[in-house]
């Protein structure tokens, strides 16, 4: 695939100094810090409200964060508008539930932000469009509407949608746990491939075989907090807190 | 022991079962499908017929229709003479008769850009609508006032009849379905002024009966407004209307913006949309298209309380209607006279609900959310 545009700077794709976020008096994420390469591929496991799902949505500011830095692409995250929409330009998500939209067509989801944000030609928008729609295999569908689409053709658009973008980064949050497991694999592929192209990720799932095939770093969150960083051979192997043993031998069922 | 069974040979596709089997299939089905259900059938048409037979006598069958009197009336059935004779004031109000032509074109223009819109074959919507919103107002204001280009002026106490009704209904709707969405929109916004404004003018507006704002527009504001200033009576009503009824179209909207399920917005945040994109491209298609019953049904709402613009002196259509009845010539003929009145209503109304159907059923796009 084409190579990220040639960014402001080169240093870190993500940047994450002590960050803490609060919802009221609870202490969602509790100093964080995590540094993100150019090109690196990281997944993001722990129990359930953990903070995983509000640690990358800060990444993008649909979370608010009240104390740390965040620098996404060279860019420092503040309040500014304008700045938040220039940052969320080059970063691409994933929902777990896909969040197209209904109203317009598998091509027109393609092509919305295209359109009304790189502010492209309709034609060009258009043949972005089918080009990721063909490499997730969808294009054939390109003239539905999300209703008609199974679960993992969604979440396939949900890709392509997010890379007519061209993002330098791409966050997932749990994209196949709303999957019937026929589907699973469908997504996982694209996912994988994506990987392979160099695409910088940050993939909150629990699928860890797609974690030992692509991620360079595993992380174990627990309640807010980073407990365990580390290559996935290590952290599969010999995990090193307990926390994340006891996580690891519920989730790989043993 | 359990055995297996395969089955390898494949069972072609076939067509579904033809369910619309005609007249006679439809009437089997839904009206005698079985004893009970035809005597019942059999019973209610009875009934019906029984209700609806004098009705028909009377408003079509032995009425009369042609005439320019009321010694043209036989007496038996409606005497629809008295429509017809003032059917011309019924239209027009009090519009001078020399100027009239105007009121035409102006229904005429009026006609074509509804049916334009309407019909989704049409090209061009956006500059069609866009005519509609802002040509159409000044061409409209400046043939039915006159006072230029060597129009003769016509002050809005001699507007009236259905010509009235449908100004009001038009700058009504046109009016408050855009400031209704803003107050929606508003009223969920995160800024506190912009958000404590929307509500206060919400809850201001739906809070007052809409008689009390109609005597407000046309007695009270002279009193606080300078005498200099005269705005005109049909404009303070108009005003009213418009800002009344936009405070029932937020709440509708907002209805349906709730909806929306929260992550649409996040998706085209993460896609670097701006608000009013977001608004505009995804969330706002959706929200009214979810509320298009509730909006249409606050226009059906009002379009009918046009009506009440007679308490404050303005001669609608049911107001002209009803000083005929007090015509020395025409005593005794308020059955007719409501009668029409209604069915006019009814006829809007009712056009404006099938339509809202026909555009709900055209805008689903498939069986999931
Ligand atoms: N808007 C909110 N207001 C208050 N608390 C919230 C809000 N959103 C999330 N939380 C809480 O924050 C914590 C972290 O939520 P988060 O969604 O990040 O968890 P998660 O690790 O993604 O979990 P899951 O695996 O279930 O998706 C949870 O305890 C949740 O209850
Ligand atoms: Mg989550």
């Amino acid at each position: 695939m084409t190579t990220p545009a040639a960014s402001a700077s080169n240093g870190p794709m993500i940047e994450i100094q002590r960050l803490n976020k609060w919802y009221g008096d609870f202490h969602v994420l509790r100093d964080i810090d995590l540094t993100v390469a150019r090109g690196e591929r990281i997944v993001i496991c722990g129990p359930s409200g953990s903070g995983k799902s509000t640690l990358i949505r800060c990444v993008n500011h649909l979370e608010e964060h009240q104390q740390g830095e965040i620098v996404v692409n060279g860019i420092a995250m503040t309040q500014d508008v304008k700045r938040i929409e220039q940052i969320r330009r080059h970063v691409g998500m994933v929902f777990q539930h896909f969040n197209l939209f209904p109203h317009l067509s598998v091509l027109e989801n393609c092509c919305l932000s295209q359109v009304w944000v790189q502010k492209k030609p309709r034609a060009e928008a258009e043949a972005t469009a089918m080009e990721y729609l063909e490499r997730v295999q969808i294009a054939n569908q390109a003239y539905k509407y999300p209703g008609q689409l199974s679960g993992g053709q969604q979440q396939r658009v949900a890709i392509a949608r997010a890379l007519c973008m061209r993002p330098d980064v791409m966050l997932f949050d749990e994209p196949t746990s709303a999957l019937d497991p026929e589907m699973i694999k469908e997504v996982l592929d694209v996912m994988v491939e994506l990987a392979h192209e160099g695409m910088t990720m940050l993939c909150v799932t629990h699928e860890m075989g797609f974690a030992k095939t692509v991620a360079d770093r595993v992380i174990f969150m627990d309640q807010g907090q980073i407990i365990e960083e580390a290559p996935p051979e290590s952290f599969f192997n010999n995990p090193r807190s307990e926390r994340t043993q006891l996580f690891l031998s519920q989730i790989l069922g043993h | 022991m359990t055995t297996t069974t395969v089955y390898d040979e494949m069972i072609e596709a076939r067509r579904p079962p033809d369910l619309r089997s005609g007249v006679a299939g439809w009437l089997r089905k839904n009206l005698f499908n079985g004893p009970v259900n035809s005597v019942i059938t059999i019973i209610t048409a009875g009934l019906m017929a029984w209700a609806l037979w004098p009705l028909l006598q009377w408003a079509v069958l032995q009425a009369d229709w042609i005439g320019q009197t009321r010694e043209d009336c036989s007496g038996e059935g409606a005497c629809w003479v008295f429509i017809s004779a003032r059917f011309e004031t019924i239209v027009y109000g009090f519009y001078p008769e020399a100027a009239r032509w105007r009121v035409d074109i102006i229904f005429a223009m009026l006609a074509a850009l509804i049916a334009w819109l309407a019909i989704p074959r049409l090209p061009a919507k956006r500059w069609v609508g866009l005519f509609a919103l802002v040509g159409f107002p000044v061409v409209a204001y400046f043939l039915l006032v006159g006072g230029h280009f060597g129009l003769m002026y016509v002050p809005t106490r001699e507007w009236g009849g259905l010509m009235l009704t449908l100004t009001i209904a038009t700058v009504g709707i046109v009016g408050s379905l855009p400031l209704g969405v803003i107050l929606a929109l508003g009223r969920r916004s995160k800024m506190p002024l912009v958000k404590s404004v929307c509500v206060v003018f919400i809850e201001f507006w739906r809070g007052v009966p809409l008689i009390t704002v109609l005597f407000m527009a046309s007695v009270m504001l002279p009193l606080f407004v300078p005498t200099e200033v005269d705005f005109d009576k049909l404009l303070r009503a108009l005003v009213g209307i418009m800002f009344f009824w936009s405070a029932y179209m937020a709440e509708v909207v907002r209805g349906g913006l709730q909806a929306i399920d929260k992550g649409q917005n996040e998706a085209g945040q993460a896609l670097g949309l701006s608000y009013w994109q977001r608004m505009g491209l995804i969330i706002l298609p959706q929200a009214l298209k979810l509320v298009i019953p509730g909006i249409v049904n606050t226009f059906i709402a009002l379009f009918k309380d046009t009506s009440l613009v007679l308490i404050i002196g303005l001669f609608d259509l049911l107001a002209i209607v009803r000083a005929g009845l007090t015509d020395p010539n025409w005593l005794g003929f308020a059955t007719e006279g409501y009668v029409f009145a209604a069915l006019v209503f009814w006829v809007f109304c009712f056009s404006m609900s099938r339509y809202s159907q026909y555009i709900e059923r055209k805008l689903h796009t498939g069986h999931r959310r």
